[in-house]
């Protein structure tokens, strides 16, 4: 098992016939992912395909609109690639065909764009939002939903959330190195209104079986992290690493992720390490010792 | 983005909420003009205010009420070119190349008003309290219960009864009550239709006539609406920008100096933060924050090793990267031909892993610079620390 994506997910591209939605498409065709159509307003009724490589000639049917796309494949994920001006409403679409899952990777949506799309979200429950600004969700061997590098993973059971991109890579390299394999790597990303938080990712593992313990990479800005530190003490079954990027950012500027900020002295990453200990949460001391941490936890030899 | 109160004004005028009238100044003598100008239409006093971005002016000295049109004079000579230092600016100040002549007004009382986009719910919120002036950070330390809060519907906006809620919390009464509401209500669709991040009224202003005025204006801009807001970029001011931050942002990299000695190039901010920590773990300090972004290709990279050089302070350059979509022999290309184009004076760190780490790594160890190659994030910390250590 895993959370999120597996083998029979039947994923979309929104945004296939664009530079980064054609790239990734074809990287995720080759990890094995299921991408059963692609949607560019304009191009319905053509074909996306696959120019080199081991899946040259592949062809993939391209559709005016994502109900048209549902219709036609039982596509129940979206993954968007879209330009920031018009990824909002390539969300909202998405919702509004009540997919399961939609993963936004654009970077660079207005915040406002995002304040609509949380209260569209709120008012249903079909469907759940990744991101934006993330690098997607992987379950190793079986779906990659994103844009992370997939030879770098490994199967097994550890879950990794973060709001980071790189350094999910970081964590995910450090444990594939160790020997330890991932159940599923989920990317919630770093903007400041987001789908999907720490809380929802961490109940998923928490339920997964096929889960055993879970790294989770915050970063300065924000509550979510302490939200998430508690929710752990009062809920996880499971052993828990953390880490918080940005211990040395200065307050009040702005450490390229829009949400990660130390405003008003608050967000700090010494308050979120605090919130961790105490909730039990075993902490790496540094970015470069996530893997070993987390097999000390499970009491994996290194 | 930030922009100048008298900018910020504009905005507000634009969207009907209520401002006194002002004249930005460039000079002594268009202080002088202005001030004389407002007394003649409304009275004295006057109000000379420098015009930098940051908080705190008035404590700083950046701010004179003025009687008269000599005293006027020495006000804007005083403060126009003057290196103002505030609690926002650091110790060395900010120069001030602005002035705003405001007409005066009879303040019965201050109060506060503010305006975020609230990442816990998802939604803008409106603050107000009965402390103007003050640090707001302050008060929502000291006495949280004095900050009235409402979260806006994006759907419906602010609504009569919320504008209510914060008027009546503030102990306003009678007329005061229908001019904060349709303050509070214009406001709101400045802050949207500008696509604010923060906008503050510290402080908003009951006249003793019994009007409700904005005193001041800060507004900060989501950067992602810029798109979408032309007239905006017009209101930038490159004075009041760190220029190696300025030149990043051509490239579309992530830049911020930092006080260390330490250079930096990492792809992504997660990373890039952790890579300023983890010096810092093995006791250095980082020169700066940079994120090259996932679409790293040599050119960004040129252009990022070029603005870490520029500062004088760095006596090592630490290059950490995760290639996922940027990989790693485009890095090690940008990074041999930049290192060959600005001439390398510096002992050069680089840590390469992901895609095509076996090809970038082979670029590097070709390339007959002095690299030193690390294994590992740690590993690629601690030489450079050595590094800086050593010389």
């Amino acid at each position: 098992m895993s959370i999120l994506i597996h083998k029979d997910t039947k994923v979309i591209v929104q945004g296939i016939t664009g530079d980064a939605g054609s790239f990734h498409a074809k990287q995720m065709i080759e990890y094995g992912t299921q991408i059963v159509g692609g949607v560019t307003p304009g191009k319905g009724g053509t074909h996306w395909e696959i120019k080199d490589g081991e899946h040259a000639g592949k062809k993939v049917p391209v559709f005016h609109t994502v109900a048209d796309a549902k219709k036609a494949t039982g596509c129940n994920a979206s993954i968007i690639y879209v330009p920031p001006p018009f990824a909002a409403d390539a969300i909202l679409e998405g919702i509004a065909a009540e997919l399961d899952l939609v993963i936004t990777i654009t970077e660079g949506i207005p915040v406002l764009d995002m304040v609509k799309v949380k209260r569209v979200l709120e008012s249903q429950s079909k469907t759940r939002l990744i991101g934006p600004n993330c690098p997607g969700v992987i379950t190793p061997g079986q779906c990659k939903m994103g844009i992370m590098p997939g030879h770098i993973h490994k199967v097994g059971h550890v879950g990794v959330v973060s709001k980071s991109g790189t350094l999910t890579y970081e964590a995910v390299g450090q444990l594939t190195k160790l020997g330890i394999g991932q159940s599923t790597c989920v990317g919630i990303g770093g903007d400041p209104v987001a789908g999907t938080d720490f809380i929802d990712v961490l109940r998923l593992f928490n339920d997964d079986p096929d889960t055993h313990a879970v790294i989770m990479i915050g970063e300065i800005g924000g509550d979510a992290e302490e939200k998430a530190a508690e929710w752990v003490k009062a809920n996880m079954k499971k052993p828990v690493v953390g880490f918080i990027a940005g211990r040395t950012a200065p307050p009040g500027r702005r450490m390229g992720h829009a949400g990660a900020i130390i405003s008003g002295g608050k967000g700090t990453a010494s308050e979120k390490l605090k919130a961790m200990e105490a909730a039990g949460i075993h902490v790496a001391p540094s970015p470069a010792e996530m893997g070993v941490t987390l097999a000390k936890a499970i009491g994996h030899k290194v | 983005m930030k922009i100048h109160e008298y900018q910020g004004k504009e905005i507000l005028r634009k969207f009907n909420v209520a401002t006194l009238q002002g004249v930005v100044a460039h000079s002594v003598a268009e202080a002088v003009a202005a001030a004389d100008d407002l007394a003649r239409k409304f009275g004295w006093p006057v109000v000379v205010k420098a015009q930098i971005h940051a908080g705190g002016r008035g404590k700083g000295g950046g701010v004179k009420v003025v009687k008269n049109l000599d005293d006027a004079r020495a006000a804007a000579e005083k403060i126009l070119g003057m290196m103002l230092v505030t609690h926002q600016t650091g110790p060395q100040g900010q120069k001030v190349h602005k002035l705003f002549i405001e007409q005066g007004c009879a303040i019965a009382r201050e109060l506060y008003l503010g305006a975020v986009v609230d990442r816990v719910n998802g939604r803008v919120c409106f603050m107000a309290s009965t402390e103007g002036g003050m640090e707001i950070e302050k008060v929502a330390e000291e006495h949280p219960e004095k900050i009235l809060k409402e979260w806006v519907d994006p759907i419906v906006g602010m609504t009569g009864f919320q504008a209510r809620n914060l008027a009546f919390g503030l102990g306003l009464e009678g007329k005061q009550v229908g001019k904060a509401v349709s303050f509070l209500q214009n406001m709101y669709r400045a802050f949207v239709e500008t696509d604010s991040s923060l906008a503050e009224i510290n402080p908003l202003v009951i006249t003793k006539d019994g009007d409700v005025v904005a005193l001041d204006a800060k507004f900060n801009f989501d950067d992602n609406g810029m798109f979408r807001q032309a007239q905006l970029g017009d209101m930038r001011d490159p004075n009041e920008e760190d220029p190696r931050e300025l030149e990043a942002k051509e490239f579309d990299l992530s830049y911020i100096a930092l006080d260390g000695d330490i250079g930096c190039m990492v792809n992504g901010a997660g990373l890039a933060m952790a890579t300023m920590d983890i010096i810092k773990h093995c006791g250095g300090e980082p020169a700066n924050f940079l994120d090259v972004g996932g679409g790293a290709d040599e050119r960004k990279v040129t252009a990022a090793f070029k603005i870490i050089l520029k500062d004088p302070a760095v006596k090592a350059v630490f290059v950490n990267i995760f290639g996922g979509i940027a990989k790693c022999d485009v890095i090690a290309n940008g990074v041999v031909a930049a290192a060959k184009q600005v001439g390398l004076k510096v002992p050069l760190v680089v840590r390469l892993e992901g895609t095509n780490v076996d090809l970038g790594k082979k670029i590097l160890a070709d390339s007959g610079l002095a690299i030193t190659a690390a294994d590992d994030m740690l590993d690629g910390a601690k030489k450079a620390v050595a590094a800086v250590k050593g010389a």
